[in-house]
Formats: C-alpha cells, structure tokens, sequence
C-alpha cells in the first residue's frame, strides 16, 4: 500500500506545479479573447484586441525592434560564444580558469546593476543609447550563457571521432563541417536559443540603453501597463507565447534527431 | 602493401621520455604486436606514425618516404580506436563511406566499395543502422570496414578488443587476423593484453619507460627473454640467482643455486664466479615425488595448490623463494599442500636474462 503512495503524492505535486505555472497564463491567454475592456465576465469570444493589435503602430514598432536585436544578438553572441567555448575545451592558456570563473558572475548580478553600469561606462566612452547600444549590451549578457551551453556539450565531446576522420583523409575543414558541426549543433542551437530569450526578454538593459522614440516590446508593454491597459496587451503576450513554445518544441525535435551521444 | 620504419624516435613530454630513442621496421603485410605497460610509449609510437604525435628527434619512414611533414589526412593510414570513435549522426554506410567521400571518389564506386567493405566483415544489411542500434563486436567490424575501405598504406589498430568481453574477444581476434590476411595490409598493433599480442602478431616488440627491450617472433620472445622485465611481462617466469662454478665440455655452464642445489644452462660469458640470473617458465618444471634432488632438480614443499580445469597452479618453497608451477592435468588428482616435491628440468629451458 504504502509503495502507491509515494509516485502518486509525487504525480500530484508534479501537477500543481504545472497548474501553478500555466494556469496565470492560460487566463491571460483566454482573457484576450474576451470582448470586454475591463477584462468583465462572463466570456464573450472577440478577437476584437487582435485586431487593435494589428493597427497599434507603436507595439508593431517595437516588436520588430525586439525581433531584429533578438536575431543579430542570437547570430553574434552564438558564433562568439561557440569560439569562445571551442578555445576552453580544446587549448590551455594562461588565466583560463580565471576567465573561466569570470563568465558566471554576469548571470548572477542583478541587471539592474549591470544596466546601470552599462549606462555609466557608454557615456563615459560616448556611445550613444540607441539600438546599437542596446545590442551590445544584449550580446554581453547572453555571451555568457551560450558560452556555458556550448560548453557542456562540447564536455562530452569524443575528440577520437575527430582523430578518426583525419586519418579517414578528411581535411580540418572537412573534419569541422562533417563531424565536429553536425556533432556540436544541439548544443549550439541551445545555446542559440538562450542568447535569443535573453535578448527578446531584455527589459531592464533595453529600458536604461533606449533613447526617448526607440522602445523594445519589453519596454513598450511595460510603459502600457503604467498607464492603464486593455486585453491588447493579453493579445501581444499569447503571440509571444505561442511562438517562443514554438520555437523551444522545435529544438527539442532537433536535439532528438541529431543530439546522440 | 607497405614498409614502415621508424629510425631513432624521441619524444618528451616534460622530463618524461614517451620515446627515448625508437628504431624498428615494420615489414611488408605483416602483423606487428606493441607491446608494454602503460606509459612504456606504445602508444605514442603508433600515434607518431599516425601523425598525431610530433617527434622531438627521428623519423618515421613510410615506403621510405618521410612523413614528418605530412598531415595525418594525407598520409593514407587506416585506425582503429579503442573505442571505435565511429561517427554517431551517421549510418553504418555513411560511417564506410567517409573516407571515400572526402577524397572525392564518384557515387557509384563508393557504393560499390562500402557494399564489399561490409560484406568482408559480414556486415551486410545494417546498412541503415546507427552505432548505437549494433552490438560491441558489431561497431568493431564497423571500424574495421571504415579503415579498410580507403585502401591505406597501414592498418593502425590502438587497443581496439580491449572494450569487448572475453569470449568475442577471441572471435574478433580470429576474425581480424582472418580479414588483416585477406587483404594483406601492414599492421601495427597496440595492446596491453599479453595473450593477445601473442595470438595475433607475426612479430612482437616488448617496450619499457620509451624504449624496446625485445623484438621478434612471439615464440623466440616467449622462450628466449633477453631481460627480466621480458621474461616477467609476457607470461610469467621464476627467477633464480646464482653463481657460476665450473664449465661443462657440452658448452653448458654449471651454476650454484642462491636456494641450494645446481643447475646447468647455457651463460653469456661463463667465467667462474660470475654471478647469473636465470628465468624458468613455470609450465616448463616437472613436479615429482619420490626422487632424488641433485642436478636439475631441487627439493621443495607444496604451499598451496589452485585448480582450474585443465591446469592447476602450484606454489612451492623452495630454500628461501617461493616457485610457481604449472602442471596439466593428465591425471585426476593433485598434490596435497604439505608435500615434499622434487622439481626438475631440462637445461634448455633455463634461460639466462639480464637483470
């Protein structure tokens, strides 16, 4: 007797935590739906906040600056990050457990204080706030975790099936492209992946790094909220929703297919 | 076919010698056994041949050519790995087929040789399949087809039974030897595994600490160590101290015993008074009860006496040194600890070694 209780105490628990997760969001979700402005039951189906979202100018503009920082940070800090994470793994150089350590702080400072310094130290070398700010400041925070990513992959790596195939006549090139690639790629579309989440999510970099006129989602809802809101702002976030489920389902699949051991 | 030599091979790693002055040919189509502990600089021979390893001073010579400044992708070797280091996002044809692809070969003819690289290890109808979804001996055959199919110049093999267990061990012996036959390629083989070295090579080389102590057919080596290492390392061997008192008219030298009693064998330089270390195979001493000790033959008492099957291991007191024995079991029963004995020999198998 005492044998079915534990798994189903611990199915249970398994449960409440997805319901805790998901339930604020499948109400957002369903409320966005809903007719009324002031979020009032009971339901009535409108995709009349769909609609508004699509003639609000100033949340479009916003996301499409979002969406193009996310991909240029995503493009450069994963190349960056997966040279980075080749260097630890496969030469020894003087300082590198040091650099090493130095990697992880970034993830656990505060952003507020990161953006502050940030904000301090591009006046101080005169680079204006703007976009191209904001991407730096995005690359330097998701280098770190594309870096780790990388790394844990490329931990269990098997050096010999790279030997194998230089004495199989494959070039370095071609021992890169065809092996260590194919071989590393789910690794580098986590890591990928993170660098995009952390940029699309970037609130408190972007606020501090944006000049007046230039916002990112993240900004944009944030100002919505302050001055009082409609289910639009319900509408914007099922979008991202949906689409960021849908790009992590999609690597899951990848990782399935090309991710052996 | 191809030669391979090495000619005065150094190399350090710190104050470490891997190799500490390497010369040896690997003739044509044979199958040549490295044999040593670990850190004895096998492995790192085999490596240096393969281009993995720089050597500090020497050469390596393939055909007579030097390969020291030819990259391990042009220098047309075949290797297999000791944990076969197939490729995993690949399919066993695709794994066969990599050698050939990269050096450009058409489509047809690289189908056409994977199918008969796979057919000569018996592997025809996998195909499809992944390393994952094949057995340790399947993944082997595997790496064997993908070494094979380019046509190298040599057949590298670092340790690649060492992961299976015993029994497809020696199917995969007999089947390599089979394979390595066929196709008559130069073979270089790196193991720890005595027995193995001795199955499987034409000739064997025994390393310690960067250099080779002994070299030559596994039988000669067996029989004939020239070292005490040697003797110790392949099989096992009881050694007795002496000193050498008279010569015989036969060219056989009489030597006293440190345990008591005499011996007779062939010494080096038998001077009298010279002090000799003599090997003896434990298979090689008859164990007898009821007869005289004298020349070639010495008392002892039974310590202990291990049974297994077809042999069984004795270990007797003989003086102050404790002997190892094996006897077969031509007859049922053994003899009781506690027993005096008489263990003989004949002075052939005496075999001086250098300590």
């Amino acid at each position: 007797m005492r044998n079915r209780i534990g798994p189903a105490l611990l199915t249970a628990h398994l449960w409440l935590v997805l319901v805790f997760l998901y339930v604020p969001i499948v109400v957002m979700a369903v409320l966005g739906f809903n007719a009324s402005p002031l979020y009032a039951l009971p339901f009535q189906f409108d995709l009349v906040w769909y609609k508004a979202l699509a003639g609000n100018a100033k949340l479009i503009d916003a996301g499409i600056n979002s969406i193009g920082i996310a991909i240029v940070n995503t493009a450069i800090a994963t190349a960056l990050g997966t040279m980075a994470a080749l260097a630890f793994a496969r030469y020894k150089f003087r300082g590198q457990t040091v650099m090493q350590l130095l990697l992880f702080p970034p993830v656990a400072i505060p952003w507020l204080v990161i953006g502050t310094s940030m904000l301090v130290f591009f006046y101080w070398v005169d680079i204006k706030r703007g976009l191209f700010a904001i991407l730096l400041g995005h690359v330097a925070l998701s280098l770190p975790y594309v870096i780790v990513v990388v790394g844990s992959r490329l931990a269990t790596f098997p050096r010999a099936v790279e030997e194998a195939a230089a004495t199989l006549g494959a070039t370095p090139w071609q021992t890169f492209r065809r092996v260590t690639a194919p071989l590393l790629a789910p690794g580098v579309i986590g890591g990928a992946l993170f660098a995009f989440a952390v940029s699309f999510d970037q609130f408190v970099i972007s606020y501090f790094l944006a000049p007046p006129g230039v916002t990112t989602l993240p900004v944009e809802i944030y100002g919505a909220i302050r001055k009082g809101f409609t289910p639009e702002i319900n509408a914007i976030s099922t979008i991202i929703i949906v689409v960021s489920m849908g790009a992590l389902l999609l690597t899951a699949r990848f990782y399935r297919f090309g991710g052996e051991r | 076919m191809s030669t391979v030599a090495v000619t005065d091979a150094v190399k350090r790693y710190d104050a470490v010698a891997a190799l500490d002055g390497v010369t040896m040919t690997f003739r044509e189509g044979e199958f040549f056994g490295l044999l040593g502990p670990s850190g004895s600089g096998k492995t790192t021979l085999l490596r240096a041949i393969a281009g993995f390893v720089s050597l500090d001073r020497g050469q390596v010579l393939i055909d007579g050519q030097d390969v020291g400044g030819v990259p391990v992708h042009a220098r047309n070797i075949g290797m297999m790995f000791q944990n076969y280091a197939l490729f995993p996002h690949m399919s066993v044809a695709e794994n066969v087929a990599f050698g050939l692809e990269v050096r450009g070969r058409p489509r047809e003819e690289v189908a056409e040789r994977v199918k008969a690289a796979l057919a000569m290890v018996r592997l025809g109808g996998l195909e499809q399949r992944r390393p994952k979804q094949l057995s340790g001996g399947q993944q082997q055959r595997v790496a064997l087809a993908r070494a094979l199919v380019t046509r190298p110049k040599v057949l590298l093999l670092d340790e690649p039974l060492g992961a299976l267990d015993k029994h497809l061990r020696q199917e995969m012996q007999v089947e390599l030897r089979r394979i390595q036959r066929q196709v008559g390629i130069t073979t270089i083989f790196v193991t720890h595994d005595q027995e193995e070295a001795l199955t499987l090579s034409d000739r064997i080389a025994i390393f310690d600490s960067g250099r080779i102590i002994q070299e030559g057919a596994p039988m000669a080596v067996y029989e004939r160590p020239i070292t005490k290492f040697a003797a110790g390392f392949l099989g096992e061997a009881n050694f007795l101290q002496g000193r050498v008192t008279a010569t015989e008219p036969n060219g056989l030298a009489r030597v006293a015993l440190e345990i008591g009693g005499e011996a007779s064998c062939k010494v080096a330089d038998g001077r009298i008074g010279e002090s000799v270390l003599l090997a003896l195979r434990p298979e090689k001493i008859t164990l007898s009860t009821g007869i005289q000790a004298g020349l070639n033959a010495l008392r002892g008492k039974v310590l202990d006496v291990v049974f297994s099957g077809n042999s069984t291991t004795y270990r007797i007191a003989v003086g102050d040194q404790v002997m190892t024995l094996f006897k077969q079991n031509l007859a049922t029963g053994t003899v009781a600890p506690g027993s005096d004995v008489v263990l003989s020999w004949s002075p052939e198998h005496l075999v001086q070694v250098t300590p």
